[in-house]
């Protein structure tokens, strides 16, 4: 190319050409327009001459031609004398122009919006929507969505019933191009009720049979989604099932980029709708020469579709996997193996011996891998597979891997009774203790006082060595505050310290990657698209955030339980179908409870646990007296001196996550009220209250009985109500109840109870029955109680479902007479789950923004207006079920004025 | 000819925007609006990078053929710049294409709306080095303003910059599309292919997309629009002055039958169907089947006058339930009846491709006795496969060709073949032996010794063998054509069908 010659003083000498017969020619002189038209403006307007000439062209490629170019022509200038030439195209007899004529639209919309706006080419392109060519309808389809992706608020791609018929129609004829834009629309589109549902996918579903897998997959999405809403007894919701999987296999047989694709979307799906592809496990078998972003992707299907009925194949495969090449493939395989134990319980047994197999291997990364997975085992099925400990300490010396290692040194720590030389094995690794890793550091202290615990006679030294070293000589804070933590357990009360530290541990849950719910469904609307191959919503990374609609999934109407709770809708999913998931990262506390809790990933998971009931305990037991020194001696020796500077920082952190428990674990709970009179109730008096403590809701019940006879065989029962609670446990009062005896009891909750719509929204009917009689009350329950610790949202997120909800669903309350600084209000919420997701100052006001998520999914989101100095606020709600507002804002009430 | 061949040769190296720079032309979009600006944070930056583009371009009186093609050319990749900086967000689908050979260099880039400087590229690089073979680069890679989306194919990295969210699969499909027809056109699609074909391959390429959206991909359609190259085309529109460019609209491109030109005239009316049929499977140690799985096609040649309808049936379509059609295909006469009725497209096009999953349904032709063993104390390995026929339906197993990986550590091998020729390559370690075809009577075999390095411990990994064979006159799945009939027409045609079994992926672990 030769360099920088500008040629734009040709420019009218090249006009002069555009009158030419040659098509090639002319071709070229419109390029060279585009190119210079811009440099040049006003000579630009020559051209627009013959541009309206050539609009009227007979032959319609040079007509289509001319549309195509002035399109690409960004001078303003011009752009208003090339409307009429335009509109005239989008009436043009030959469906070619006019196809491309819809394409100049949007484009004219991108260089001037307001321009197209009021000469009215919207609406025409609306209404080439009806046209009788299925190329033009495809072209507009995607002409508007593009217009409308840039302007979200927009309804410019209004589906009504009639439009869709027509999109429908043009969907069997179009070219595939066009199909993949009609059914990207299509999946906007809500129907009204299951049988609309029903009658477009019947019409969808022959696209499953297309070669181009981007149109299967479109359609995929278009029936994933409106499956929600069809009625799962219904015969065709089975059929529309076996209609999804053969397509979804085929996929995996194209080209290794489009099966990459395939299998993330595929990953979804599964989660969504296990029952699709159960049955074809083989496929995602791995070929040895697929590439590896394949091999990972398929392997991580195998896992979610391992079950009991296919465990052995799986099993074989993942063995064979692991003797494979690469490195990072080998790796995820032996780690699928442990998932597969934990996932099924009764292949436990296989897995282990398969991983005691890999382990014999000696090939060193194997072993590291196996040596983590096997950890979780042990969590998952404790006291089961010790025997094989003995094989595992063989392999000490040649783990190098910082996971590895905390593994082992749990593994150690944990069965410390067992292994006869288990201070030599600890005490090997504390030689090289600043060396080694943060992970490996906490694993090892709290192994070595687990130790302790157990064997207190000859580690004394060994623990004191390892608290000086972590509280000492170490910079990390976590370290620190954990060897502080142990030390003055250890010194204040040893035998305090054992129920703590060697507590037995919660089991770990089975599926640890799900993706979460709510997250789950949103990604299903966007099956086939970049969110969907990165597993998070748009919002999450499409640049400029603009044009973000939060999708979700429809709510079913065929089905009983839901149909009556309109509540429940946006969730879709039934409650009692969520799969426990781990919260995201929240404050400290919150991720030391998922460590706990969560997946076996996490490194330290018992020592966490250790953690959180420490601080618990220190709470309560005062720290007066642990700085006096009293029983454990050693290490209070050096305390003292040493106590001096770090409690600013150790016991400020350690006051923090006290306040942190404190927080958590206390949502605010009303007093007890008398809910059945004794007179009412043959002489049963049930006061009560409900209380939510660290994610459990539970319902506090003082029974009295003021009759003269003695009381047995209590039962309790709920009426169906809004939100599906219902006790999780019966009522156990397990000796009768003499008279003028009381019985405090707490009777868990749960929300996977039936639900109907209740008036008012709260109300809950009891029946409590006992050998007199059965006794009904009603009671309302405060919403707080429903209110989830996942409920915070992210910011972006916040901001877009706050633009989503549509203004008529706000509500505007008083909250009088609380004189609260906006951050006492902030932290006094946030202990009911009503997290401050922003605060902002304006004007002299405090605005804090707040999320909160209701147990059925529902989000509420609100805007907290202080004013300093008066006591009285204004709290507006917004949420998709506007119903819940009131309560909710009485649930503020309650929570503020408490 | 020849010498502009030459210049366009030599200009990629030059076409680097950054490098291009000329004070004294002048920047065409500063003063104009940006609708949208502000949105982008590379806005900027590759706005002075178009910039430098736009300005480069060069014009000058159009005077002979060859030289239009090579002007246009550049202009096409001018062109782009000027809208480049006023539209830092338009939701165009594919902005730009690069191509890029093994060796890493850039030499073909494609815009179709606003200059994507070439920087971006770098962050496929990255990942390319990442990944230690070019087929494990990643499909999607996202950088801070863009998602680049690649296939790989002949040995070609084609890598489309996209900006928003889009479907993949469709960018994808089209990816595919784009070198499917450099094959349709050029017969290979090489990188020496495209740079002497530069000016069709822009030509192609702007037809194929206008604004993101693809306007035409049916290589029916874009042959009338521009036609492929001949040597004798090119010799006649040297001297002629005539172009590649048609000047009709494609016939077809609207009607209801948008794959199938009208006027279709030949004097010898054929339609041939081939049905060609992979098998993948994975068989185990010892020798029973994992998984294995039919992937069938059924290829069309039709050459018929005028507006054939055609119908196809089978002996046994229950075989079919899970089937993607050509469009061409009338969806409801299958579901109802099961019978394949169209009018064919013009030419080669794939009328059907079909899975056959129930491992009962796929018979598996050969089998493989193997013996490899390593020891641990000797650094000397046994080594010997045995290749024979299976379930054959009595036909010939040919063509038959055997490839393994072997582990790092096996040095050498010195094998003896009963039949065909065998390599080993001690670098890579890929073991191939070209067996040809299978006598029952006479089964082949390789026999030999593997040289493993001293003194280190014998390799984890047990090699894999990949089978490849064809057998003529064989559907393994036993799907068999009952009938073809035309409708709409009034000659007799000549029929012909073909089936070919071969192996697709067909794996022997040992």
């Amino acid at each position: 190319m030769t360099v920088g010659k500008d040629v734009s003083a040709l420019f009218p000498d090249v006009v002069n050409c555009m009158q030419t017969d040659n098509l090639e020619l002319k071709k070229l002189v419109y390029l060279y327009l585009m190119n210079y038209a811009k440099s040049q403006p006003d000579m630009a307007i020559m051209a627009v001459n013959t541009f309206v000439k050539d609009c009227e062209d007979p032959n319609p490629l040079i007509r289509a031609l001319a549309v195509r170019t002035m399109g690409c022509i960004r001078v303003d200038k011009i752009t208003e004398y090339l409307c009429e030439p335009l509109r005239k195209c989008l009436k043009d007899e030959d469906p070619y122009v006019r196809k491309t004529a819809a394409v100049c639209v949007a484009k004219l919309h991108d260089i001037n919006a307001q321009l197209v706006e009021d000469q009215g080419f919207l609406d025409t392109l609306k209404d080439l929507i009806s046209d009788s060519n299925p190329m033009v309808v495809a072209n507009a389809v995607a002409a508007l969505s593009e217009i409308a992706e840039s302007h979200p608020s927009s309804n410019l791609l209004d589906l009504n019933p009639q439009s869709i018929n027509k999109l429908l129609t043009a969907l069997n004829e179009c070219t595939e191009w066009g199909q993949i834009f009609i059914l990207d629309c299509l999946a906007n589109y809500m129907p009204k009720d299951d049988r609309e549902a029903q009658s477009i996918c019947e019409r969808v579903t022959p696209r499953l049979s297309h070669a181009n897998s981007a149109v299967v997959l479109s359609a995929v999405k278009v029936l994933m989604k409106f499956m929600e809403m069809l009625s799962k007894d219904l015969d065709y919701y089975g059929t529309l099932l076996k209609k999804l999987a053969p397509p979804l296999v085929t996929l995996l047989s194209a080209e290794p980029e489009l099966q990459y694709v395939a299998l993330r979307n595929i990953n979804l799906i599964v989660q969504k709708r296990p029952e699709i592809l159960k049955h074809e496990m083989k496929v995602f078998f791995v070929k040895y020469n697929d590439p590896i972003y394949v091999k990972l992707e398929k392997l991580d299907i195998m896992i979610r579709l391992a079950s009991q009925a296919n465990i052995a194949q799986v099993l074989a495969e993942l063995k064979e996997y692991a003797t494979e090449v690469d490195v990072d493939f080998v790796r995820k395989a032996v780690r699928a193996i442990g998932r597969c134990a934990i996932k099924v319980e009764q292949s436990a047994e296989r897995c282990v011996s398969t991983l005691l197999d890999l382990i014999q291997t000696k090939v060193n990364y194997v072993v590291q891998e196996a040596i983590v997975v096997i950890k979780d085992i042990f969590r998952k099925y404790p006291n089961k597979y010790e025997s094989v400990i003995a094989t595992l300490c063989e392999n000490l010396d040649s783990l190098d891997e910082p996971e590895a290692r905390a593994a082992m040194i749990w593994i150690v720590g944990e069965y410390a009774e067992r292994i006869d030389n288990a201070d030599e094995l600890l005490e090997s690794f504390l030689e090289g203790f600043h060396d080694e890793s943060t992970q490996v550091q906490l694993q090892l202290l709290t192994a070595i006082v687990k130790l302790f615990l157990k064997k207190p006679t000859e580690t004394q030294e060994l623990v004191q060595q390892v608290l000086s070293l972590a509280t000492q000589d170490s910079d990390n804070p976590d370290l620190r505050d954990r060897g502080y933590i142990y030390w003055r357990l250890l010194s204040t009360d040893p035998v305090a310290a054992k129920e703590v530290v060697l507590v037995e541990k919660p089991l770990i849950s089975e599926e640890t990657d799900l993706i979460e719910p709510t997250l789950l469904d949103e990604l299903i609307c966007y099956i086939g698209t970049l969110a969907s191959v990165y597993h998070k919503p748009p919002s999450a990374f499409v640049e400029g955030s603009r044009g973000i609609v939060h999708k979700s999934l429809p709510p079913r109407t065929g089905s009983s339980e839901s149909a009556e709770s309109p509540d429940a809708a946006p969730s879709g999913a039934p409650p009692s179908e969520q799969p426990a998931v781990i919260p995201t990262q929240g404050d400290l506390l919150g991720d030391l409870l998922n460590l706990d809790l969560g997946p076996p990933v996490s490194g330290p998971p018992v020592a966490t646990s250790s953690v959180q009931m420490g601080a618990v305990d220190l709470l309560g037991g005062g720290l007066d007296s642990l700085m006096g020194g009293t029983g454990f001696t050693a290490p209070s020796a050096v305390m003292p001196a040493n106590l001096g500077p770090p409690p600013s920082g150790g016991l400020g952190d350690l006051f923090d996550l006290a306040g942190g428990v404190g927080t958590l674990s206390g949502s605010h709970v009303a007093p007890k009220t008398v809910w059945l009179p004794a007179m009412k109730a043959k002489g049963l008096e049930i006061s009560g209250t409900f209380s939510r403590q660290v994610g459990a809701i539970s319902m506090d019940l003082l029974l009295t009985n003021k009759a003269l006879q003695v009381m047995s065989d209590f039962a309790i029962q709920f009426n169906r109500n809004s939100f599906g609670l219902a006790p999780a446990a019966p009522l156990q009062i397990h000796a009768p109840l003499a008279p003028n005896q009381t019985v405090e009891i707490s009777l868990p909750l749960n929300t996977v109870g039936s639900v109907m719509k209740m008036d008012p929204l709260n109300n809950l009917q009891v029946a409590v029955k006992n050998n007199i009689d059965v006794f009904y009350f009603s009671t309302l329950y405060p919403l707080h109680i429903l209110f989830v610790e996942d409920g915070k949202m992210e910011r972006q997120m916040f901001l877009a479902t706050w633009k989503d909800i549509p203004n008529e669903n706000e509500a505007q309350f008083q909250i009088k007479d609380c004189p609260l600084s906006a951050d006492a209000v902030s932290s006094k919420l946030q202990g009911s789950n009503i997290f401050t997701v922003a605060k902002r100052n304006v004007e002299g006001q405090d605005m804090l923004y707040q999320s909160l998520k209701l147990t059925n999914g529902i989000w509420v989101l609100a805007e907290l207006r202080i004013q300093p100095g008066s006591p009285s606020f204004t709290l507006s709600l917004k949420c998709r079920a506007p119903e819940v507002s009131q309560y909710v804002y009485q649930a503020y009430e309650t929570i503020l004025k408490n | 000819m020849r010498k502009s061949k030459d210049r366009l040769r030599n200009e990629s190296p030059n076409q680097n925007p950054r490098g291009v720079t000329d004070p004294g032309a002048s920047g065409p979009d500063q003063s104009l609006p940006r609708p949208f600006a502000g949105a982008g944070g590379g806005c900027s930056a590759e706005g002075g990078a178009a910039k430098a583009r736009g300005a480069s371009g060069t014009w000058c009186e159009p005077d002979r053929p060859g030289r239009i093609k090579l002007l246009q050319n550049r202009v096409l990749l001018g062109r782009q710049s000027v809208s480049s900086t006023c539209t830092p967000l338009g939701s165009t689908m594919i902005h730009s294409l690069f191509l890029i050979n093994s060796s890493g260099d850039i030499f073909l880039e494609k815009h179709w709306k606003s200059v994507v400087s070439r920087s971006v590229c770098d962050y496929f690089f990255e990942a390319q080095e990442r990944a230690t073979e070019a087929e494990n680069v990643p499909p999607v890679i996202p950088t801070p303003h863009h998602y680049l989306l690649n296939v790989y194919r002949h040995k070609i990295f084609f890598v489309a910059v996209i900006q928003t969210e889009v479907p993949p699969l469709f960018v994808i499909e089209f990816l595919h599309r784009v070198v499917d027809t450099f094959q349709d056109y050029f017969g290979v699609c090489s990188e020496v292919v495209i740079k002497d074909n530069v000016v069709v391959v822009y030509e192609v390429l702007e037809e194929m997309l206008d604004n993101g959206f693809p306007l035409a991909t049916e290589s029916n359609i874009l042959k009338e629009l521009i036609k492929p190259p001949t040597i004798l085309r090119t010799v006649v529109n040297t001297i002629t002055g005539s172009t590649n460019v048609g000047d009709q609209l494609p016939t077809g491109q609207l009607s209801v039958v948008p794959w199938r030109r009208t006027g279709v005239k030949y004097t010898n009316n054929e339609a041939y169907f081939d049905v060609i049929e992979e098998i993948d499977a994975i068989i185990d140690k010892s020798g029973s089947t994992i998984t294995a799985e039919i992937q069938g096609v059924i290829d069309a040649c039709v050459k018929l006058t005028g507006m054939p309808d055609l119908t196809l049936s089978f002996m046994n379509p229950r075989l079919l339930d899970d089937v993607s059609f050509h469009p061409c295909v009338r969806f409801k006469r299958w579901e109802s009846e099961r019978i394949l009725s169209f009018i064919p497209p013009d030419g080669n096009f794939r009328l059907l491709s079909y899975h056959v999953s129930a491992q009962n349904l796929v018979a598996i032709p050969v089998y493989v006795k193997h013996n490899i063993s390593f020891r641990d104390s000797s650094s000397l390995g046994r080594f010997e496969i045995t290749v024979g026929p299976k379930q054959t339906m009595g036909k010939t197993v040919e063509g038959v060709m055997v490839t393994s990986q072997m582990p790092k550590g096996v040095l050498n091998m010195s094998l003896t073949p009963s039949q065909g020729m065998h390599t080993f390559d001690p670098v890579t370690k890929l073991l191939s032996w070209d067996v040809g075809k299978i006598n029952p009577q006479k089964l082949p075999s390789l026999k030999g010794t593997m040289s493993l390095q001293a003194g280190t411990s014998k390799p984890d990994e047990n090699p894999t063998i990949n089978l490849q064979f064809k057998i003529q006159q064989l559907a393994i799945s036993g799907l068999k054509v009952n009938r073809l009939d035309m409708y709409g027409e009034k000659y007799k045609p000549f029929k012909g069908i073909k089936y070919m079994t071969k192996a697709g992926k067909f794996q022997v672990r040992t």
